[in-house]
């Protein structure tokens, strides 16, 4: 099947190509930050997770949000997301390469990683994200090229295969519970420490996940002559609302157990994060335009979605407009406030910020890069085999 | 070389325990064998310095190394606190790097609300308020960085409770500095070694991209000597170092008969270092 991605129109390899140089970009800053150390980033003592741990955390929830097709389909026996649940599982894949690519670039000796494997340490919940992370990974793989396979040769899948399908359901929540983890269970980040953490993670994957999709879904159907059909995207727009809606829902409450208790430490990161933190005569707010600015599209996404509901339209536009709206809200909740914050104010109640710098950026982007052409490839396949089997 | 390393490391602890003629440590033995001996946490009950905890939380037992830091010497004599933060960094080969984003420190100075925010408050007294507080790893009983750590490259040491780092199994991933609710622990963001003016043979030098912190001198321990900082101060009474389990140890009798606070117990790790404020 991978002879799919060799065939192609000129915008695909255009597109391939533009991927490929941001990726050797990327490359060229990794190699700078190999020789010379993670002081190349703009990560300090007091902010000592950035880019590439915010990164990670969001696309753990980008994979796990993939979810919310399989479930329907195979669980729930919903026929009309039988042309994208694919795209989920392949979407998991090329998120959780990311995320494990990202992982690589935060440590500060990773020809050391396989220590994780050679000295496994089950009360490090890191030791258990690897476990899920690789698990969930394998299982996509397998999950999708079997499936696939059977789809071009145009017969039911093996039986066997939907063992696998149903134990896929639960590690997909478990890496994202198991990431939120990392952080909840920590004594002294009174940000973090939150049992609600681990179901907000879900809700913003449940969203973000199946938004890429959307996205994705419309970009094929003009260029790749791909249609996921009506049907299929009207359902996950109500999907990605009421996600949106249940996100919305327990950020307020984080909002509410803060501000109404005035616990200090329970205040400290909302207020670095939405008004600026004053601290010694200086006030300390470089992140308070991107969270204002993901609250807006967090609900002008909710009321594009609700609107097409609410008055029974259906637009591709609208669709799209939303989709975009609300991933990038999602990003920015959970790839930079949410990691960012926790680290302000510091244990010692002394305050930092932090800017990434070109280099980290340049690596940031190269591993996205890397994400969306493994995404391009794999969705190339999939539609490949699906046009195949229509002729 | 891992290996080695940990046994040198064990070792270490060991000959501790067997009080290789160190002065300061002469008790440790005499504890080893009666909290062996005896049920577990007997010791415990008499401790009475708890004043933060409404009810006795339960200690490790064995051998604690800990700390008592008597802010009253340190009140008028911060050239005293200077001069220990000096011996520390020296006998480490700590660099000295100038930039705070990456910046390298196992024990130094802070004020007091940083080094105590949960027992802050805007009444306090001029020399709480204008002194300068010694901050290091609090080697704690309950240790959340050790918890974190997905390789145990950052591990409890059995014989005598200290929070150790193995530089060479670290993959720098930086969880425990996200777990330590103390700030105690650093990253070397780049090679240290161009930051380091007088290099100490006896110490080993760190790699770039691992974390460090201090280790209660558990090197200087196996050689019967006192921890850096503590001998920086010797005579003056302001640090007392020893087994918070030994009830017959200095740091037990002052621990005793004075009224200490530690940082953010309500973090729950139990900290090993206390002091007199």
């Amino acid at each position: 099947m991978i002879e799919k991605t060799l065939k192609g129109k000129p915008a695909y390899w255009i597109w391939l190509a533009i991927l490929a140089s941001v990726i050797a970009v990327g490359w060229a800053c990794y190699f700078r930050q190999y020789v010379f150390g993670l002081g190349l980033t703009g990560m300090s003592r007091d902010v000592s997770w950035g880019l590439y741990i915010s990164q990670f955390t969001f696309l753990v929830g980008v994979a796990a949000g993939g979810l919310m097709l399989v479930l329907p389909y195979y669980i729930h026996n919903y026929k009309e997301f039988g042309r994208i649940t694919i795209l989920g599982e392949f979407l998991a894949i090329s998120a959780l390469v990311m995320c494990l690519m990202f992982i690589m670039a935060d440590l500060g000796q990773p020809l050391r990683g396989l220590n994780v494997i050679f000295y496994p340490t089950p009360y490090s919940m890191l030791f258990w994200d690897m476990c899920v992370l690789w698990g969930y990974l394998l299982l996509n793989l397998l999950c999708g090229w079997v499936i696939l396979t059977s789809e071009r040769k145009q017969v039911p899948p093996p039986k066997w295969i939907y063992f696998f399908v149903a134990i896929s359901i639960p590690f997909a929540v478990s890496i994202h519970t198991v990431t939120a983890m990392l952080y909840c269970g920590l004594p002294g980040r009174h940000f973090w420490l939150s049992a609600i953490i681990a179901p907000r993670f879900l809700a913003s994957a449940f969203a973000a996940g199946p938004s890429l999709i959307l996205i994705a879904c419309l970009i094929m159907r003009k260029y790749a002559n791909f249609d996921a059909g009506e049907t299929a995207m009207r359902k996950l727009t109500t999907i990605i609302m009421y996600a949106v809606i249940i996100n919305t829902f327990f950020f307020l409450l984080e909002f509410f157990v803060g501000f109404y208790s005035e616990v200090p430490g329970h205040m400290h990161s909302l207020q670095y994060l939405f008004f600026g933190l004053e601290h010694h005569g200086e006030v300390y707010n470089n992140l308070v335009p991107f969270m204002w600015i993901a609250t807006i599209f967090n609900f002008v996404g909710l009321g594009v979605f609700a609107y097409m509901k609410i008055a029974k339209v259906f637009d591709y536009r609208l669709v799209g407009f939303g989709s975009v709206l609300v991933f990038l809200a999602l990003w920015a909740d959970k790839g930079l406030g949410f990691v960012f914050a926790g680290f302000v104010p510091n244990p010692l109640e002394e305050v930092t910020e932090y800017y990434p710098t070109l280099n980290e950026i340049g690596i940031t982007l190269g591993i996205w890069a890397t994400g969306i052409l493994l995404l391009t490839l794999l969705y190339k396949i999939a539609i490949g085999v699906e046009h195949e089997v229509e002729q | 070389m891992n290996n080695k390393r940990r046994k040198f490391l064990k070792m270490a602890g060991a000959t501790v325990l067997a009080g290789m003629g160190a002065p300061v440590l002469v008790k440790l033995h005499g504890t080893a064998q009666a909290s062996a001996d005896s049920e577990p946490a007997p010791a415990h009950a008499a401790d009475s310095h708890g004043g933060g905890h409404g009810h006795g939380e339960e200690q490790n037992a064995g051998i604690r190394l800990g700390m008592v830091i008597d802010m009253r010497k340190f009140y008028d004599d911060e050239a005293l606190l200077d001069e220990a933060i000096a011996a520390c960094h020296l006998a480490h080969n700590v660099p000295d790097i100038d930039e705070r984003k990456s910046e390298i420190k196992w024990i130094w100075k802070t004020g007091y609300g940083n080094a105590f925010p949960d027992h802050s408050h805007n009444r306090r007294s001029g020399s709480v308020e204008n002194s300068a507080f010694p901050v290091l790893c609090n080697h704690c009983d309950n240790p959340s960085c050790v918890k974190a750590c997905p390789t145990k490259a950052t591990f409890v040491m059995e014989k005598n409770g200290i929070v150790s780092m193995d530089y060479h199994r670290c993959i720098g991933c930086r969880f425990c500095m996200a777990a330590c609710p103390y700030g105690a622990r650093s990253f070397n963001w780049q090679d240290p070694r161009p930051f380091i003016t007088v290099y100490n043979p006896e110490f080993p030098g760190r790699n770039r991209g691992v974390v460090e912190k201090c280790n209660f001198c558990s090197e200087r321990l196996g050689k019967g000597l006192e921890p850096a900082c503590v001998e920086a101060c010797a005579g003056t009474g302001a640090i007392v170092f020893g087994d918070l389990n030994d009830p017959e140890s200095e740091i037990s009798k002052v621990l005793h008969e004075e009224f200490t606070i530690q940082r953010r117990p309500a973090a729950g790790t139990r900290p090993s270092v206390f002091y007199i404020v």
